[in-house]
């Protein structure tokens, strides 16, 4: 009558399988950046949602990063790095560091160009061990045009007209490729294909302000504010705008 | 005997005051390949998979631009090189504008299948190796010498995870010269290569049409002609062509043809592609 009692195996509890601990350092926080180039300005643009999992962390955690001081106001350099935040801020930092030594050696301004060939160096430098980000470039060349260069995470760069990085890049590139480089439109007289022309700020603004209110629509990790960073010659304009909070 | 041994020990003239020993050090260096950092592992490479190959995890996190068709051929009137540009991670399209072509310096190319980032940094890499060289001994150097920097360095990260096929072109003395060099670390020299995930598609067409003989428009033609075929039938490869042509005075660079016009202008103008159809009718 006892047997009952004592037929339950005394190691029942105790895992079957060894546990095993293994080494995984990255995360991923959500957000979405995007960047495009006009005549005379650069714009770099992306949510401050912080997440992990379905979590959010903050709404408010601005994530696109000035370097500043590099000469004029007019050759200040927009970058964020989205992806795993922690190797996005550790990047930002690194480049921080770098441009600053950059223009202590050099005595002359860090220009956009050699700052996403130095990214690159960045980047491929941890080739075996890589940082978990996208990043973009953005700024105003020497004759004041605007730049954009995008990076995969492991240092392949290619200069643009317009990029857009991170959770969503896959929603608003498609718009961007048909709204910017006038993808897939043809003029409606003559019926040839539109060329791509630099937009104006003003038309590019609302362009962006859309685009991440719509995309905060169908992707759970865009929302709460838009933050757009504005490189001009007059310097690094910031502009916040609400998104949706749910 | 230690005057003697001074004489001719050469000692660069560092200033010790103003550098530190450490500093002096790296100066002496041989200014060869940059560090990369190793995750504190045992094992690296394992690591490096788990997180960043596709194919043995597609929930990869890290997603690396792969697929492409690149060609290169060795004709009568020098080599003609052509490439598609559409840069894949996983199923997504990363670009469509991706320059494959690596302009080593005004006399070499480098062409870029497999991972744009080792391809895009060593192929830069070796312009550097390339530029030190003529330097050093006061001459261009040979194809078959850069090829070998490039395939000795990939040789030296054999298992590490690098992935690029690649064909170094250019001219030796007045001999045009093709190497195809891999992160395997295989090197080859050879008159015709076609690389990457459309490579048997370019093949087709380009075994098809070739001979020595060709002028330099066929040859063009026929170059741009093979990765359109590509582009057609991977779907890995697209976006546009890049044409160049490798003379003995340098390379030329022969425009960016648009996928989506160059194949309607190319079935017209051909009547092939008859697979195709012009217009869709409805099958009732």
């Amino acid at each position: 009558m006892y047997a009952e009692h004592f037929s339950e195996p005394a190691t029942s509890h105790v895992a079957s399988a060894p546990i095993e601990h293994q080494f995984y350092p990255y995360a991923s926080n959500g957000g979405t950046i995007l960047a495009i180039a006009g005549a005379d300005y650069a714009l770099l643009a992306g949510d401050t949602r912080h997440i992990t999992g379905y979590s959010i962390n903050t709404r408010f955690r601005p994530s696109i990063h000035t370097l500043e001081n590099l000469g004029g106001p007019e050759r200040a350099i927009v970058v964020a790095a989205n992806g795993f935040s922690a190797d996005g801020d550790a990047l930002v930092r690194r480049l921080a560091q770098r441009a600053e030594w950059y223009t202590y050696n050099h005595n002359k301004p860090l220009s956009v160009s050699a700052c996403a060939r130095l990214v690159q160096t960045m980047l491929y430098g941890k080739r075996t061990f890589p940082y978990y980000v996208h990043t973009i470039v953005a700024g105003l060349d020497e004759s004041g045009r605007g730049e954009v260069y995008s990076f995969d995470p492991v240092g392949s760069y290619e200069r643009e007209q317009c990029r857009a990085g991170g959770s969503a890049a896959s929603l608003l590139m498609p718009f961007l490729d048909n709204q910017v480089n006038k993808k897939n439109q043809y003029d409606a007289a003559t019926g040839l294909p539109q060329v791509a022309t630099d937009l104006p700020l003003e038309e590019t603004l609302k362009l962006v302000k859309d685009a991440f209110s719509s995309v905060t629509e169908r992707h759970i990790h865009v929302g709460d504010y838009l933050e757009i960073k504005i490189v001009t010659k007059e310097g690094v304009k910031v502009e916040y705008f609400p998104l949706k909070r749910d | 005997m230690d005057s003697i041994v001074n004489r001719f020990t050469a000692r660069p003239e560092f200033d010790e005051a103003v550098l530190s020993e450490e500093e002096i050090r790296d100066c002496m260096k041989p200014q060869s390949v940059p560090t990369l950092s190793l995750p504190p592992i045992s094992q690296p490479t394992a690591f490096l998979r788990a997180h960043t190959d596709d194919a043995s995890n597609p929930d990869a996190r890290i997603k690396i631009a792969h697929g492409t068709t690149t060609l290169a051929f060795r004709f009568q009137g020098g080599i003609v090189v052509a490439v598609d540009s559409r840069a894949t991670a996983g199923d997504w399209i990363a670009s469509q504008t991706v320059k494959k072509v690596i302009e080593i310096n005004p006399y070499m190319l480098g062409t870029m299948a497999g991972g744009a980032a080792d391809c895009q940094f060593w192929e830069t890499w070796l312009g550097i190796q390339c530029r030190l060289h003529e330097l050093r001994e006061k001459s261009r150097i040979s194809v078959a010498a850069a090829s070998k920097i490039l395939s000795n360095l990939v040789y030296g990260y054999k298992g590490m995870g690098l992935s690029m096929g690649t064909m170094i072109c250019g001219y030796t003395k007045s001999e045009p010269a093709i190497f195809y060099v891999d992160s395997d670390g295989t090197r080859l020299k050879g008159d015709l290569f076609c690389v990457g995930s459309g490579q048997t598609f370019a093949y087709g067409v380009l075994d098809s049409g070739y001979k020595w003989d060709l002028t330099v428009e066929e040859a063009l033609a026929l170059g741009k002609r093979s990765i359109l075929a590509a582009t057609h039938r991977d779907a890995y490869s697209g976006g546009s062509i890049n044409l160049y042509h490798v003379e003995e005075k340098g390379w030329t660079y022969h425009g960016n043809h648009n996928v989506g016009t160059t194949f309607w202008e190319t079935k017209e103008a051909e009547g092939s592609f008859n697979n195709v159809p012009t217009e869709i009718t409805a099958n009732v």
